[in-house]
């Protein structure tokens, strides 16, 4: 930090005529105008991230000075039963909810992209569970999961069926998880879908109709190349947010029952803030960053291919 | 030909039944929370069109029992807070990016684009760690200062620089020949014509703070400091199964913004579907 700020105090002082011509020049105003937020990259982003790296390497508690401890917390997640069911909950969870959130955003989307009358109504009920909190969500459906008299197992007695205890049968808490998560966000994917079909160009639709095709084949051979872009890359996004899942987890099962809706965020805000072992929470955080980056660079390389494509 | 309108028939009563029942999956965990939140404790799990006793009081107990209006406050004010200078050094970023010519610009354009891969659960350990030596655990700073400079900030950077690229240099060239400072271009000229983006950003940005759970959940221990998401959660764990107080409490939290966000949503969504929903 100290040697940057010596060095740009260097630069302008070469000459008097130079830096007299820098200040208030366009690029003076440029760097002005962006510093707050690279300053801002620095600090709140690229540094902690390098120094929870340091953190992994060391056995900091809440107190007492930190020892550097080398590849410990890595051996010992190696060898953590827990983590491990951890990260398959985590990719359990993903593979439920991406191609149930993806499907249903599609069908939603083809299905409201005419413009019938109510469409409007149907579009903001659909997104009304985006803007809501995933707390408030999240309690709503923990009430409606109740074993004994929730909402749900009311409605099935009413046509004869004995409800499960949803939320407390390793078997069916994750499952029920994934519905209400899917439910909360399909809104935002359908909305992404919608955009995406009304680029689609309409003179492809009549020249596929003189050609005579089908609703049918126009839909695969038309409608899907299109929109594949968008599809692939709102994919990965839904891919990337379910690796995050958090606040469903904490209010409706709290992990439980046993280990079995334990995911990764969960299990790095229990290890730091709950048993404050910060050097072990750190190593899985970091092992959920290169797992995102993976995603991540898949999602760029495709959208750089794509955009050429385009062009 | 009547065999074809028979079936259009068919498929128009197919289309409303399957979006019907799809919005009445997104609406009834709404309207079941409102309906409980005016029913009395022994009949939340009866099935009563209009509750029976109608209970508003369960509202005053909940602003009895916790200081909810300072919830309300604290999530407001953060949001204010966060939304604004989101704005501000967005916009501020955004324009200099797009318009303003200097070295380093696209480097540094993609040193800030690359930190939106960075997910803030990854880096709350080293930041909680920060705060704690700054001795800002359990005050707001935190969660007003990261969002801006953090991810938040650099999706508003993202959007206002789209937008500013878009504008036509000559109104930049003809406000320099009259002598206007660059910042009075950015503020006179170039903010008033990026209306519609800081409108989308602004909804943006309020409602991603408002629902914010992870970071208040880590950085605020005292009860009249937390924001809503944290404190229902935590109103969860104290008052258990009373979910007529929980509906009413969830019913404060929401209705509110969702009434706001109404007549709101076309902007909202329309802006959705330009950002890309990040």
């Amino acid at each position: 930090m100290e040697s940057n700020v010596q060095t740009t105090k260097v630069l302008p002082t070469t000459g008097k005529k130079r830096r007299k011509k820098f200040i208030g020049s366009e690029a003076f105003y440029g760097y002005l105008f962006v510093s707050p937020m690279v300053i801002g990259f620095l600090l709140v982003m690229l540094f902690p991230l390098v120094y929870s790296i340091y953190i992994s390497l060391t056995d900091w508690q809440l107190l007492g000075d930190p020892n550097f401890i080398g590849s410990e917390n890595y051996q010992r997640l190696v060898n953590d039963p827990d983590f491990w069911v951890v990260l398959k909950n985590t990719i359990i969870f993903a593979a439920g909810l991406v191609p149930i959130n993806i499907l249903m955003a599609l069908l939603l989307a083809l299905l409201l992209q005419k413009s019938l009358p109510g469409i409007g109504l149907f579009r903001t009920a659909i997104f009304i569970p985006v803007m809501t909190s995933i707390v408030v969500w999240s309690i709503i459906w923990k009430y409606m999961f109740g074993t004994e008299e929730g909402f749900i197992n009311q409605i099935l007695a009413a046509v004869g069926i004995d409800g499960p205890a949803w939320l407390y049968d390793p078997d069916l808490a994750m499952g029920a998880v994934i519905v209400v998560s899917a439910l909360k966000n399909v809104g935002l994917n359908m909305v992404l879908f919608l955009a995406a079909l009304q680029q689609v160009d309409k003179n492809l639709y009549e020249a596929s109709y003189l050609d005579g095709a089908n609703r049918l084949k126009q839909f695969t051979n038309v409608t899907l190349p299109m929109i594949t872009p968008t599809v692939f890359l709102t994919l990965i996004l839904t891919v990337i947010g379910s690796m995050k899942v958090f606040g469903q987890i904490y209010v409706m099962t709290n992990g439980g029952p046993g280990n079995t809706t334990k995911v990764l965020v969960y299990y790095i805000w229990e290890n730091a803030f709950k048993l404050f072992d910060f050097g072990y929470a750190s190593a899985i955080a970091l092992v959920l960053f290169v797992i995102i980056l993976f995603f991540t660079i898949i999602q760029w390389s495709a959208r750089r291919r794509w955009v050429f494509h385009e062009e | 030909m009547k065999n074809k309108k028979k079936s259009g028939i068919f498929t128009k009563l197919s289309f409303y039944g399957v979006l019907t029942f799809i919005s009445l999956i997104m609406i009834v965990p709404l309207l079941w929370m409102i309906n409980t939140s005016f029913k009395d404790s022994t009949k939340v799990f009866v099935f009563q069109f209009i509750p029976n006793p109608f209970k508003w009081e369960n509202y005053l107990q909940v602003l009895e029992s916790t200081p909810f209006h300072l919830f309300y406050f604290n999530s407001f004010y953060i949001a204010i807070l966060v939304t604004a200078g989101t704005i501000f050094l967005g916009s501020l970023a955004g324009y200099a990016f797009a318009k303003l010519t200097f070295k380093g610009s696209s480097f540094l354009f993609l040193c800030l684009l690359s930190t939106m891969m960075i997910p803030v659960e990854v880096i709350t350990i080293p930041l909680f760690l920060f705060m704690r030596d700054l001795g800002l655990i359990n005050t707001h700073v935190p969660l007003i200062a990261i969002p801006i400079l953090g991810p938040a900030g650099v999706f508003g950077v993202f959007v206002m620089r789209q937008f500013f690229l878009l504008v036509p240099k000559e109104l930049e060239e003809a406000a320099k020949l009259d002598g206007c400072s660059y910042f009075r271009i950015y503020w006179n000229i170039m903010l008033p014509l990026a209306k519609p983006a800081v409108a989308t950003l602004t909804i943006f940005t309020f409602l991603t703070s408002w629902n914010e759970f992870y970071e208040p959940l880590i950085y605020i221990n005292s009860k009249e400091l937390m924001t809503l998401p944290v404190a229902l959660a935590l109103f969860t764990d104290e008052v258990g199964t009373k979910w007529e107080l929980l509906m009413s409490a969830s019913v404060m939290a929401t209705v509110p913004l969702l009434i706001v966000f109404f007549f709101a949503q076309k902007q909202f969504i329309e802006g959705v579907a330009m950002t890309g929903g990040k």
